[in-house]
């Protein structure tokens, strides 16, 4: 007779264990799911390549080396409509990381602003981050950058307004910088003999803030003595740069923008598209950003607020010491994510004809030799490794701050 | 009254609490404080949940803010001077019934921060002294540990440590042993029961009767935010006065 606690008998493998059995069932349905997928796979490759056998086309990236043939607005590189395909790309390319570089930063001081501000006690401004958050984030982004490029080439400020003994509009900061509505211009460095020196000073001189900042705080574990390092740090930013330069007679030139005829010479000239792209691209990233910040803040339990401050340790110290710490590991995966958002965001660059990798290689290029599936894959694969890039250089960020907790 | 004189009071008085009144919106959680507590003197306050017992300590290093009235706490007036209140934060410590560790510092960082940042003490001094009371918790063998790695009752050892590490001469428990497990109490309590043999003056929310007759010189039973009565504690358990007081009395020491 069997009773309960006989052992259970050796059994067989019966074909249903497959399916109901928990050792093996995982196990079938990856096979059943792997199968599938391999067969779409294959299925789609069959039939690209029967269809792009039937349009009488190839897959063929020569058309790269070939004469592009078309001017680009805005040049980081040499280039002509002699130049290259490829070279556009690079082109397009450059003009890509420059907005989403430049973006990148701004969204992030914005969005760590507005993301503090909007814990504030401060009733109005409180307020009015929670206007701007709301506003932007809730707004598709394109309309945004049309917005800002509507806004800056519609305005009232054309360069021949700023002509004449009593113009209309004025240039700003000690008459330098230039606001029109045909763009932006900034003075340009000329670089003179020796301004290699003032620039090599510079690099060491943040070298020494480093240094700086790393003795001051082996002074202050060994005195306990805190020093009023942002003012140190900003000397040594400062000081030996102009030091070097004024040694050397001023090797570095200014080129101011000027008004000639209707328009402004010299200076640097920044589009509206780039400065259109870029505030949108900020503002709207640094929107999500804000969220970020003030959810990694509120996540620190008040515990934490409250232990400082039973220790004596002010507001602004337990915020660095205590609070961000913390906070930062919580803030840092979803701030990738919208550093690769904005990255992406940028290809909307075309709305308003800025030369990004979506408008040279994804754009013109595409056009003119009609190679759609080869551009289309290149620039898959080049925002892919762009992506790539910034994920592991934030992750390597990321595994810094993540502490050992247990 | 000579100058004199009135310092000595001054100095013998740790803690004056005089009509002290708090609201939360238009709830009224403190009614008319009056409380004075001597130099060296160990009290337990003990009451029903939502009786104001918390609030009140933690008006008296301002973790929350008394609307009316006035606390004066080693000579100085709490107000919203930052000045009177980083004196008293100073001379206050705390410990909370969540231990409140900092998890991203190891518990010698946890002891060694307060001491650095607001004594200036250098770093070799603040770690000896963050070893010193480590081992009068002891546990000076989890030094390097993180508060995770530890148990409950050793985090609260460590935070009642790192509270000592700014040398306070009044200490306030907010009901430390309520989230430990029954065997981790002793512990805590023996810790506590060390500082109060040493001349602590202390401030405990705590429903741990047992300490209060063992090491308690006075019980003050809140309800509804007034202090209801006050006594000795054999006084206090023994002869109750108001019926209110004998309820709560029955209720917690009926099993």
């Amino acid at each position: 007779m069997t009773t309960m606690i006989d052992p259970p008998k050796a059994a067989g493998f019966h074909i249903s264990q497959l399916l109901y059995d928990t050792r093996y069932r995982s196990m079938t349905i990856q096979v059943i799911v792997f199968l599938l997928v391999m067969g779409l796979g294959a299925y789609l490759l069959n039939n690209t390549i029967i269809n792009l056998a039937a349009a009488d086309k190839d897959i063929d990236f020569g058309f790269l080396g070939n004469r592009a043939g078309y001017d680009i607005n805005q040049l980081l590189i040499p280039y002509s409509s002699d130049s290259t395909h490829w070279r556009a790309t690079i082109v397009g390319l450059l003009n890509t990381l420059l907005v989403a570089f430049l973006g990148c930063i701004l969204a992030t001081i914005i969005g760590v602003v507005a993301g503090v501000l909007r814990l504030s006690k401060n009733w109005l401004t409180a307020k009015i981050m929670s206007f701007y958050v709301e506003s932007f984030r809730n707004i598709p982004v394109l309309l945004w950058i049309l917005a800002f490029f509507a806004v800056l080439s519609e305005m009232d400020r054309k360069p021949r307004s700023f002509r004449g003994e009593d113009a209309v509009n004025n240039m700003w900061l000690w008459d330098s910088v230039a606001v029109t509505n045909r763009g932006t211009y900034i003075p340009a460095p000329i670089w003179g003999d020796g301004s290699a020196l003032v620039v090599i000073t510079f690099l060491l001189s943040l070298l020494g803030i480093w240094a700086y900042g790393k003795w001051s705080h082996r002074r202050f574990e060994a005195t306990g003595q805190i020093l009023p390092n942002f003012w140190y740090k900003l000397g040594i930013f400062i000081v030996p740069s102009l030091a070097v330069f004024f040694l050397l007679g001023r090797p570095i030139a200014l080129s101011i923008p000027e008004i000639k005829g209707f328009n402004f010479s010299g200076g640097l000239h920044i589009r509206n598209s780039l400065l259109a792209l870029w505030l949108a691209l900020s503002f709207y990233t640094g929107s999500f950003i804000a969220e970020i910040v003030r959810s990694g803040i509120l996540a620190i339990s008040k515990g934490q607020t409250e232990a400082a401050a039973a220790l004596g340790l002010r507001p602004s110290r337990t915020m660095n010491l205590v609070i961000l710490p913390q906070a930062l590991r919580i803030i840092i995966p979803p701030l990738i994510s919208q550093y690769l958002n904005l990255t992406k965001n940028s290809s909307l660059a075309l709305a308003v004809g800025y030369m990004d990798l979506r408008s040279t290689l994804g754009g013109t290029t595409l056009n003119t030799t009609g190679r759609e599936l080869e551009c289309m894959l290149l620039m898959m694969m080049v925002y892919l490794a762009v992506s790539l890039t910034i994920s592991t250089f934030m992750n390597v960020y990321n595994n810094s701050v993540k502490l050992k907790e247990r | 009254m000579s100058a004199e004189l009135q310092n000595h009071l001054a100095d013998e008085v740790a803690i004056q609490i005089t009509n002290m009144n708090k609201w939360y919106g238009d709830f009224h959680v403190l009614r008319d404080i009056n409380l004075t507590v001597q130099r060296g003197e160990r009290i337990v306050i003990a009451g029903p949940s939502g009786s104001g017992k918390s609030t009140m300590i933690r008006c008296i290093n301002r973790l929350e803010e008394h609307q009316k009235g006035q606390i004066v706490v080693d000579g100085t007036e709490l107000s919203s001077d930052l000045k009177n209140i980083d004196k008293i934060r100073r001379e206050v410590g705390m410990c909370f019934q969540h231990f409140n560790l900092f998890p991203h510092l190891t518990i010698l960082e946890n002891c060694t921060l307060a001491p650095m940042w607001v004594r200036k003490t250098p770093k070799k001094e603040a770690e000896e002294l963050a070893m010193h009371f480590l081992e009068k918790v002891k546990i000076p063998d989890q030094a390097n540990k993180y508060p995770g790695m530890l148990s409950g009752g050793q985090q609260q050892r460590v935070a009642i440590a790192r509270s000592l590490c700014m040398q306070p001469r009044i200490m306030l428990f907010d009901e430390p042993t309520s989230a430990l497990d029954p065997e981790m109490i002793k512990e805590v309590l023996d810790t506590m029961v060390t500082l109060a043999d040493e001349g602590m003056t202390m401030l405990c929310v705590t429903h741990e009767m047992g300490f209060a007759r063992q090491v308690a010189d006075r019980v003050i039973f809140m309800d509804q935010g007034q202090i209801v009565e006050q006594n000795e504690p054999e006084e206090f358990f023994n002869n109750p006065k108001s019926d209110r007081t004998k309820l709560f009395l029955s209720q917690i020491l009926g099993h």
